[in-house]
């Protein structure tokens, strides 16, 4: 008996010091699996300088992201995509302001077997004619796509359709957001897909380009022609350089943070917004991912500055072939 | 016993012997016997290996990394210097709030069921509904968490949130492992207490509960090892990912060690695949080590009790 009063006194005493505890230096960031590493990394060194703020960091995909966001109930949203209309006008109602923040580049690349020695090039038409929904059942050998490729079956890797990746691909192949064919093997977890496409000499298959750069020795990357010459003529292979440069078109795409005009009041979330994009162009690398050109930060440094709300992509969701660079330039004029 | 039964006994007894089920043990049938001990022997050694495979795999794996730094660092985006303590604290901590909240109501419900309802159609429907909750999946659980600490009793998306979910989850198997327990007090031994004029509560107190303590604490220890590898219902109610410091209160955010693994598997680069190997190796080891607490306490409770 008084052993239960004990326990009852003791969670009464741990929630009694609690309230004490909640100040306000502490930072919700919620969003994106891609853009974690991004986020992580900022916060960890942002830590070592600002040692009494804490920032934690969820992944609940970009859309969840914003469901909290747009809710009040964190800072800062990750965000792999643009907002799209309909979380554009969740936060109309939450009455939650934001300032788009581009981060860095995010490559998806097209990749095969190590000992697949005929696809030495692919075009954007010939990746709708495979990945589109009609396809299903129909375009199942190589020699489909090419009647130079091989009599024999094509297998097809690609990320689940609950990823910011799969929305994107399917926007700049299909030209519809979220349309595919469904017989293909998917995975959340780009590590699966790696390795499914490493053991199968006839795999053909997209995902994160930083996922490629790890397992360069047991695949091959298919460079990509999306048929116009003005980014760059012919296939383009994905690399952090044409990925920067914007000519590996239409594979590449900018991935955001969303920071709240509300939070940006608070002197730490300002500047941890701030030494996000400081430190981005060394960060950004190390965690797998190409950073923006150095004029696309200080661009995005004075938005910040200027607390310049909505998105600069009018809240359309995936949109392709953007610079963000002149995207920022032509929003500054 | 009468002669009268003790003489039937005898008369079985020999009539067993003189039958020939002797050849049970030999003949053909031996075969069978054999057969089915090899394939019992083998459904045993399968799960075992499997184990042995998975658990050696991983460690093989994490060696590199086992170290004490893993365990008191913080995460970071270099592998080599990622640590799971905030995990590691989450974790216990989550698992200290959900046994403090579902061992009473648990025992208490076990109690209430066994000791004092009275059959019927009601009691009936309760336990229909006690086992059937224990199959429900944990997503369901927090879906629920989520619904009603985080968002209607308006306690965030905090460690306090995240035990009571789990605490939920656990209440059927907490609840059908005590009622198992107080099922082996024999019956006789509370009927002698009811003979020496004590009341229903001081039977309870001093007999009944004292001698089932073993049972309720297995069963308490080996749900609370299942819990602490629960992710999704953790993910559902809104646990964190990156935390870079410890939860100070019961409703601090938090984080926990599964899904810190399943963060570093599905990273790209290969040195934090090792790091989920390591931290794999460290759940387990939890696991193992509630798992040996449980045979422990056991054989501790039950040297105490004398018949």
């Amino acid at each position: 008996m008084t052993r239960s009063i004990a326990i009852a006194a003791l969670t009464m005493s741990i929630g009694a010091t609690s309230c004490g505890s909640k100040g306000s230096s502490l930072i919700k960031v919620d969003g994106s699996s891609t853009v974690f590493p991004i986020t992580e990394a900022v916060a960890e060194e942002f830590k070592k300088k600002n040692g009494n703020v804490n920032v934690t960091v969820g992944i609940s995909g970009t859309g969840g992201g914003f469901k909290k966001f747009c809710a009040g109930e964190t800072d800062i949203s990750d965000a792999s995509r643009p907002i799209k209309p309909t979380e554009v006008e969740a936060c109309q109602k939450g009455g939650i302001e934001y300032v788009e923040l581009p981060v860095a580049y995010d490559g998806i690349a097209i990749v095969v077997h190590a000992k697949n020695d005929w696809a030495t090039s692919i075009t954007t038409e010939e990746l709708k004619k495979l990945w589109e929904p009609e396809a299903q059942g129909k375009i199942t050998k190589w020699n489909q796509l090419r009647p130079e490729w091989p009599d024999k079956e094509i297998h097809l890797f690609g990320a689940g359709v609950d990823s910011g990746t799969y929305d994107y691909f399917t926007e700049a192949i299909v030209h519809k957001e979220h349309s595919s064919r469904g017989d293909y093997t998917s995975s959340e977890d780009d590590n699966v897909l790696v390795q499914g496409i490493a053991n199968d000499e006839l795999a053909l298959g997209f995902f994160g380009f930083a996922y490629y750069e790890e397992n360069k020795a047991k695949l091959k990357l298919v460079p990509v022609d999306d048929g116009k010459a003005d980014n760059g003529a012919g296939a383009i292979a994905a690399s952090p350089e044409t990925i920067r440069n914007s000519t590996y078109q239409p594979l590449s795409r900018p991935i955001f943070i969303y920071v709240s005009k509300k939070s940006l009041e608070r002197p730490e979330v300002a500047s941890f917004g701030k030494f996000y994009l400081e430190q981005a162009t060394t960060l950004v690398p190390e965690v797998g991912y190409v950073p923006l050109q150095d004029k696309a930060y200080s661009l995005a440094t004075a938005r910040l500055e200027k607390k310049v709300t909505g998105s600069l992509f009018e809240g359309k969701g995936s949109q392709v072939n953007v610079s963000i660079e002149q995207v920022l330039e032509k929003a500054s004029q | 016993m009468t002669s009268v039964s003790a003489e039937a006994d005898t008369a079985a007894l020999a009539m067993r012997a003189s039958q020939p089920p002797v050849e049970l043990v030999s003949g053909s049938n031996g075969g069978v016997e054999r057969a089915f001990r090899a394939i019992c022997l083998l459904a045993i050694l399968l799960p075992l290996m499997l184990l042995v495979l998975l658990f050696g795999g991983a460690l093989i794996e994490a060696i590199p990394r086992l170290s004490w730094d893993f365990l008191t660092s913080y995460p970071s985006r270099r592998a080599a210097a990622a640590g799971i303590l905030p995990a590691l604290v989450g974790s216990a901590g989550l698992m200290l709030l959900t046994a403090v909240m579902a061992i009473p109501v648990g025992l208490g419900a076990a109690i209430y069921l066994e000791e004092y309802a009275k059959p019927g159609k009601v009691t009936a429907l309760i336990e229909l509904n006690i086992s059937n909750l224990a199959g429900v999946p944990s997503i369901i659980y927090g879906l629920l968490g989520l619904e009603v600490f985080v968002r209607v009793l308006n306690l965030g998306r905090s460690l306090i949130a995240g035990a009571a979910t789990l605490a939920l989850l656990l209440l059927p198997m907490v609840i059908m492992a005590s009622r198992e327990a107080l099922r082996t007090v024999p019956r006789s031994l509370r009927e002698a207490c009811f003979a020496l004029g004590a009341d229903r509560w001081q039977t309870l107190r001093q007999v009944v509960l004292p001698m089932c303590m073993p049972g309720v604490l297995t069963g308490v220890i080996l749900s609370l090892a299942r819990a602490i590898g629960e992710t999704a219902p953790l993910i559902t109610i809104g646990a964190l990912t990156y935390v870079a410091f410890l939860p100070d209160s019961i409703d601090s955010p938090f984080t926990a060690l599964p899904i810190q693994i399943f963060n570093w598997v599905s990273r790209p680069q290969p040195e934090f695949h090792i790091n989920a190997a390591a931290g794999i190796v460290v759940l387990l080891a939890l696991m193992l080590m509630m798992n040996g607490a449980a045979i422990w306490l056991r054989t501790r409770l039950r040297r105490r009790i004398y018949w």
